[in-house]
């Protein structure tokens, strides 16, 4: 059990997620998270937060944290910069399903190819919610929203596969509903030194509840070998986002390797007599 | 002879672009002033490829039209440029391959097989074949060739003296008592003046004519400390630049229009977030993918508005290496005191033309250091100030909690809608244009050129600058260069027309963007020049397009 640590990290913003919404689990659990990292001795100032457009968006305001209100698809490429200019900084970039699966897809593979180490987590509700209910690149086959009225007409992207097409070296899925195993997920995420990613299956209750299809469905990984890319790969497709199959939660796949990073920079460079110097080469 | 052009051509791939650089060294080694001019088509292997290497006593920024010496590595390279030659012009030729009734004749093709030489190596032997005619000695050919070329030199060395003992002194090039100085390229000075102005991190996705920078940079890297980035595309590379300026990195991004078409949301945002960002915007005809390897000057319209939304930018357009070193230097610390984005606007004239560097012309830039917080009272990232400007902090200093947004925020940086509170933000952030506008009086950001008192004005932007005011002083014109367009310097832009009654626009567009835009401070330009080939002006062109003008000009 994680409590919500000593230190209060609301802020005065008033909160506008509908009640019931699957982000106040997100945000409750990241609050634990953190709560007991600044506990344990982890430095509050050096946690940054980034986030995207849309109803996930808002954590940005909500947490009393460093944050980065980034634009649409754009959480990635924000927190790369932030861990390569400041490698002592904590970067959780929290961003959309449409977001970052759609509109910013490229950056993440990129991210997951790089290996820097940032967090990313995706509320993954499967539906825009902010531009009133439209179709994602996880929504299941024939989902009718406002822009396919017929239902869609294309197979869901299984996320968590390509993200390990794209050597992502931590790959996990949460819910929102069951609060102790998202924090366990959450946190586990943030100590891995490398790129996490982190799909949880956070419930839009107002466009698409999905609760009971959930709990009907989800089981916990338990005994289960985290290092085998493998097994972790034929366990991601056991759900493909589409299939009313079980629905496994957990740590997939955990891997050490070298991280994207740059030395630190030396402070003591003498940048005229560096640049006559150059000038003297080019003479 | 102390005037004079070489032209060097072949196919791409023949190593002709290494070899213009050789040149130009040779005659920066014996005192001259060099420019160096490019045309090449977008191909790695094959098509024609040609430099142009103008030498002078004096300082220039343009090539000539005319050429005194044409190096013809095959026969295209005559056929082509025949019509370049000015009266007394020589032509060096490998005589292996390229029939040619006059000029200097070389056996390069036997000669390299002789020597066991590459192909490659056909450009010393002609090189040391133009020594031997222009009357430089192998000293001077030899000191340049060691410095130049790291791979073969021996060999290198040795097919230079064989075209070198093959020919013989046509002309006698006057040695000159002038120090050699740097020829670097405007991409290379954008990228030193970068650095100067504090320069820490340089992202970019490759694109012509701005890949000099990223090259450039990705090589002096270590020197230097800095992290260059090349990411998977140009959004990556803007919203990079924005987490980057976030956390304190004095940062920099360049591309040509393409890129910048992607680049405008992240532009945007860095007006929204006031996160400083430096943009070398490196301009080629468009639309579109457009002459990707050729000049153009389209983007001014679109530079000046590009990103949505109303924002205060800084845009500058210099027009040869040392205004290139001097203003990117001056855009990062503008950028980082006022906290808003800053474009350099070149063209591939400027970006990849290669200039002697004067760098005791430039003088001292003084640094500027941004506000920074005083680490008193709560920190608000966006605290309403007087002059626009709130203070700086960054993630891990103590005490601060630094929040950006591309909403609309408050002080703290936490998302609104408040209607008086949207108003009060964005009359904040346009608050720092004024006193901008007013920083800027202390620089000379409206060039005057010519003849001062002169009633008919030569106006251009840009690198335009090298047959302008070589023209202007020819026909005793005023020469007008307006350096920064945003925010517009009206004041000193009318002070720089005072007792101007006709004005000649020059611009490498098919419409007249600075045209069109100074009608909107009602400034009227009385004709256009303009030019949109994908070539740069010479001053032959120019000079011709002036006379017909000024026949036509009553005053």
């Amino acid at each position: 059990m994680m409590g919500m640590g000593n230190v209060n990290l609301a802020t005065n913003a008033k909160n506008t997620w509908c009640p019931g919404c699957g982000n106040f689990a997100i945000l409750n659990s990241i609050k634990a998270v953190l709560g007991a990292l600044i506990d344990e001795g982890f430095q509050r100032e050096k946690i940054v937060i980034v986030s995207g457009i849309g109803c996930h968006a808002k954590i940005a305001d909500y947490l009393n944290v460093n944050s980065f209100y980034s634009l649409h698809g754009r959480v990635v490429p924000v927190c790369e910069a932030i861990k390569l200019a400041n490698p002592e900084l904590k970067v959780i970039g929290f961003a959309g399903d449409g977001d970052t699966y759609g509109e910013g897809l490229e950056h993440l593979i990129f991210a997951a190819k790089r290996n820097i180490d940032i967090n990313i987590i995706i509320h993954n509700n499967r539906v825009y919610g902010l531009t009133t209910g439209q179709y994602t690149p996880t929504s299941p086959l024939g989902f009718k929203g406002r822009s396919t009225p017929g239902g869609t007409k294309e197979q869901p992207l299984n996320p968590l596969e390509l993200m390990m097409a794209s050597h992502a070296s931590f790959v996990a899925r949460g819910y929102s509903h069951g609060i102790e195993l998202l924090k366990k997920i959450l946190k586990e995420a943030l100590l891995h030194k490398g790129f996490s990613l982190v799909d949880v299956l956070q419930v839009c209750v107002t466009f698409f509840n999905m609760y009971d299809y959930y709990n009907s469905r989800v089981y916990e990984l338990k005994d289960y070998d985290t290092g085998n890319y493998d097994k972790a790969l034929k366990k991601i497709k056991e759900w493909d986002y589409d299939s009313d199959s079980r629905i496994p939660l957990g740590v997939f796949y955990k891997k050490e390797k070298p991280v994207f990073e740059y030395a630190l920079s030396n402070k003591n460079i003498n940048i005229d007599a560096k640049i006559k110097e150059l000038l003297n080469d080019y003479t | 002879m102390d005037n004079f052009s070489i032209l060097i051509a072949g196919k791409a791939g023949d190593g002709i672009d290494k070899s213009s650089l050789i040149i130009g060294h040779i005659f920066n080694q014996v005192g001259y002033r060099i420019y160096i001019y490019r045309d090449y088509p977008s191909v790695i292997r094959g098509g024609h490829t040609f430099s142009i290497i103008r030498c002078s006593q004096y300082k220039i920024t343009t090539h000539l039209d005319t050429v005194d010496v044409l190096l013809a590595l095959n026969q295209d390279s005559i056929d082509f440029h025949k019509s370049r030659l000015g009266d007394k012009a020589l032509i060096i030729y490998d005589s292996t391959s390229v029939k040619s009734d006059e000029g200097l004749g070389i056996p390069i093709g036997i000669i390299i097989k002789e020597a066991k030489a590459l192909e490659l190596m056909r450009n010393s032997c002609i090189i040391g074949a133009m020594c031997k005619a222009l009357g430089i000695g192998m000293d001077v050919l030899e000191k340049v060739f060691r410095k130049n070329i790291s791979r073969e030199i021996d060999l290198n060395l040795d097919v230079a003296f064989r075209g070198f003992s093959q020919a013989k002194e046509f002309a006698k090039v006057e040695k000159l008592k002038q120090k050699p100085l740097p020829l670097i390229t405007g991409n290379e000075a954008i990228g030193l003046g970068l650095i100067k102005g504090g320069l820490k991190t340089y992202i970019s996705y490759p694109m012509t004519p701005s890949s000099g920078v990223l090259h450039f940079l990705a090589e002096v890297a270590i020197d230097f400390s800095l992290k260059v980035i090349h990411p998977e595309n140009e959004i990556a590379v803007m919203l990079m630049a924005a987490g980057f300026s976030y956390t304190g990195d004095r940062v920099a991004v360049g591309t040509s229009g393409g890129g910048f078409c992607l680049m405008t949301e992240g532009l945007s945002l860095s007006g929204m977030a006031e996160l400083p960002i430096v943009v070398v915007l490196g301009q080629r005809p468009g639309p579109s993918t457009g002459l990707p390897t050729y000049t153009g000057q389209t983007e001014l319209n679109f530079a000046l508005s590009a990103g949505q939304g109303e924002f205060t930018r800084f845009l500058v357009a210099p027009g040869d290496a040392e205004e290139a070193y001097y203003w990117s230097t001056i855009s990062m610390n503008l950028a980082w005191k006022y906290q808003v984005p800053a474009i350099i606007l070149c063209d591939k004239t400027l970006n990849e033309g290669t200039y002697s560097f004067d760098a005791e012309s430039i003088g001292k830039i003084k640094g500027i250091e941004p506000l920074l917080w005083n680490k008193e009272g709560e920190y608000k990232r966006y605290q309403n100030t007087e002059n626009g400007i709130s203070s700086l902090a960054f993630p891990s200093d103590k005490d601060a909690i630094i929040k950006v947004n591309s909403y609309e925020h408050n002080e703290a940086g936490i998302t609104i809608e408040d209607k008086d509170l949207t108003v009060i933000m964005q009359d904040k952030r346009f608050r720092k244009e004024r006193y901008l506008l007013e920083e800027l009086e202390q620089y000379e950001v409206v060039k005057v050129y010519g003849k001062k008192d002169a009633s008919i004005a030569l106006l251009f932007w840009g690198s335009n600058k090298g047959p302008c005011v070589e023209i202007g002083l020819k026909l005793g014109l005023k020469v007008v260069q307006p350096v920064v367009l945003s925010p517009f310097p009206l004041k000193q832009f009318k002070e720089a027309l005072k007792g101007v009654k006709k004005i000649i626009c020059v611009e490498n567009n098919s419409t007249g963007q600075l045209v069109n835009f100074l009608k909107f401070y009602n400034v009227h330009i009385d004709h256009k020049i303009l030019k949109y080939d994908g070539r740069p002006f010479t001053p032959e062109e120019l000079e011709q397009n002036c006379a017909n003008i000024l026949t036509k000009v009553t005053l």
